[in-house]
């Protein structure tokens, strides 16, 4: 990633979510109440989340890659049932992935 | 008994600071990304809606071109529209207090905002401009210790890094799945994205999940 797309990417986001967030205090109330949209937009951040598990811990570019990352997010899962708290299911994640790294 | 007020404050900073610490793992997939540390503290100072964040990042260390993060980003971020919605005629604020009010407009803030219900509308404005405050301090000083942490691990996959950040999504996603449904539709967009993954450019296949929540979405159960 070039410093510019980097400048670009912050920009932009920062700039759309922002508006995003503005706009909820000034659209009318009723432009976002048909049941439809409010269920799309209920099902959305699931879908997405879901897609960037996957895509962080699983893809390399456009191929399906099982390393150590797959070991690091079992750990993670193993600790969400355990109704661990966040940060100690990221970082079991990540000392479990640089356990497999190193040791591989 | 505890008073309402200090209650609430209570509720307040219990949310800010769990919630606060979660930017360490923002910070340190900011850098494990190509992002320099003052561009990972500005997101989380102008962005500053998690999830969005974590998936502009996510994108960009998948090797996604800069226009899907930013879809994947604001996409992530419509949600806050609709708390904007809902928290518009509570605080009740015009100019530059709105702009305010709206940039503290996430989750957390809406969500202890909206716990107060039965405390009383003054309970619901201080729990909302409270938390958002307290996460607003408390993200981005983790953003930074974070950033700076990774800055000095160096190589990602050396620290895990890289685990890390599919790890906090899943974080993130596990406490939404309330019902079967909703974990059947966490299911179908994982295998979906994966299925696509070879067909499109890297960073596609998280927007085009998007797709399995309006097909689900689109009919009344």
């Amino acid at each position: 990633m070039s410093t510019s797309t980097a400048w670009i990417v912050l920009g932009a986001t920062s700039v759309l979510c922002f508006g995003v967030k503005l706009l909820g205090y000034y659209i009318p109330e009723g432009w976002l109440a048909h049941p439809r949209l409010q269920r799309v937009n209920a099902l959305v951040p699931i879908s997405l989340l879901s897609a960037l598990v996957v895509a962080e811990g699983l893809v390399v570019k456009t191929h399906v890659v099982l390393d150590h990352r797959l070991a690091g997010l079992a750990v993670a899962l193993a600790a969400l049932f355990a109704k661990a708290p966040f940060p100690v299911v990221v970082a079991s994640a990540a000392i479990t992935s640089a356990l497999v790294y190193h040791l591989h | 008994m505890t008073s309402a007020p200090r209650a609430t404050s209570r509720d307040a900073l219990s949310v800010a600071i769990t919630v606060g610490t979660y930017g360490v793992a923002f910070g340190a997939a900011g850098i494990a990304a190509g992002f320099s540390v003052l561009q990972t503290c500005l997101f989380s100072l102008l962005t500053f809606t998690g999830a969005s964040q974590f998936a502009a990042v996510g994108v960009m260390a998948a090797g996604g071109g800069a226009a899907s993060a930013v879809a994947a980003a604001t996409m992530l971020g419509t949600r806050n529209a609709l708390y904007g919605l809902q928290m518009a005629p509570l605080v009740r604020v015009k100019g530059l207090r709105r702009v305010a009010a709206a940039h503290l407009t996430i989750d957390e803030s809406t969500g202890v905002a909206l716990a107060q219900t039965p405390r009383g509308t003054h309970a619901m404005r201080r729990g909302f401009w409270l938390t958002g405050l307290g996460v607003y301090l408390f993200w981005n000083l983790f953003t930074l210790l974070g950033a700076l942490g990774a800055k000095a691990l160096g190589s990602p996959a050396s620290w895990g890094l890289d685990a890390a950040v599919p790890a906090a999504f899943l974080g993130l996603l596990w406490p939404r799945l309330t019902t079967t449904y909703l974990r059947v539709v966490a299911a179908s967009s994982m295998v979906f994205a994966l299925l696509v993954t070879p067909w499109l450019p890297a960073g596609l296949p998280i927007i085009a999940s998007a797709l399995v929540a309006v097909v689900c979405g689109w009919r009344e159960r």
